[in-house]
């Protein structure tokens, strides 16, 4: 997590990559969506998917995991340089998410993330707001995944 | 049972599911996996935390909701999976304990022009906590197979 101040428009950051096994893909399927082409891989392979596929909402999950993994990393870093840790707000939602090809058992999925628009909040003047565009793609260099999230970042001067 | 289709989803309000009680224990199994930040993890981190308090993901309220959903109906749908998610927002902190109710309306069914044995349902899901307080409200289109016969109309 990096202060309000410091996020510039547009940089892209490589935020993790993460391996879909077909067990972790069943594991995540069981609890939270247990549709047939989730957990089973012949009838993954009869579906539109063409094979065992993860739940969209897993390859969401993943994503927040390399996100906060990301975050953590930048804040021991300025830590590290005896700098203030910044501390990230909860989010208020996002828009825009979309499943765009199918995440199989064995696929790797990278992920980024692109600040799009930064604004500074009316009510909280302690916040600021970031869009972000997140995306995922996969070993084959095709995009699988993206949303636009709203996050609240910390400003290192608020009222400045 | 039978299978719900297309022709199964009218504009207007489909169905209340739930509740479904969330304990403090899945709470913290799905951050400590998914969503380690300190105000989903910790109870002193999170009381000085912009939500005032433990409070689950929103990612684990995404999913929660996805199995609402399925244990709702997708579960007896001729659901052929979602191309995305086209708004979610989260307005009011899942808290250990809570007991969820999923409201679900179709917002839209219209066949696809892609794929004509199919139609494309949004949905406009609003889950609430016991008292009635809007916890999240998204909206997201699923693909649904058309009945067999629908094709000669």
């Amino acid at each position: 997590m990096r202060f309000f101040e410091d996020i510039e428009i547009g940089a892209r950051r490589e935020v993790g990559s993460f391996t879909f096994t077909a067990d972790d893909i069943k594991r995540f399927a069981t609890q939270f969506d247990p549709q047939r082409f989730h957990l089973d891989e012949e009838e993954g392979r009869k579906s539109l998917f063409g094979g065992l596929a993860a739940s969209g909402w897993h390859v969401a999950a993943v994503c927040m995991k390399l996100l906060v993994a990301d975050g953590k990393r930048l804040a021991a870093e300025a830590a590290a340089r005896g700098e203030k840790v910044a501390v990230g707000g909860p989010s208020p939602g996002f828009r825009e998410l979309r499943w765009i090809k199918p995440v199989l058992a064995g696929d790797t999925i990278h992920y980024s993330s692109r600040v799009e628009t930064r604004r500074t909040s009316e009510k909280r003047p302690e916040w600021g707001i970031l869009q972000i565009r997140n995306t995922g793609t996969n070993q084959r260099g095709e995009v699988v995944y993206s949303f636009l999230a709203t996050a609240f970042v910390p400003r290192r001067n608020p009222g400045s | 049972m039978t299978t719900l289709t297309f022709e199964d989803f009218k504009p207007g309000h489909f169905g209340t599911f739930g509740p479904r009680h969330v304990s403090r224990e899945e709470i913290l199994a799905f951050a400590a996996e998914y969503d380690p930040q300190p105000m989903h993890l910790d109870e002193a981190a999170a009381n000085a935390s912009m939500l005032k308090g433990l409070s689950g993901s929103g990612w684990h309220l995404g999913s929660l909701m996805m199995r609402m959903l399925f244990d709702g109906f997708i579960g007896r749908t001729a659901s052929l999976g979602s191309p995305g998610v086209n708004e979610m927002r989260w307005q009011a902190p899942l808290r250990p304990g809570d007991d969820l109710t999923l409201d679900v309306e179709v917002a839209e069914a219209r066949i696809s022009r892609s794929r004509p044995e199919t139609g494309i349902v949004t949905f406009k899901g609003t889950i609430r906590n016991a008292a009635g307080v809007v916890l999240c409200v998204m909206e997201s289109p699923i693909i649904v197979r058309r009945r067999a016969d629908a094709g000669a109309a």
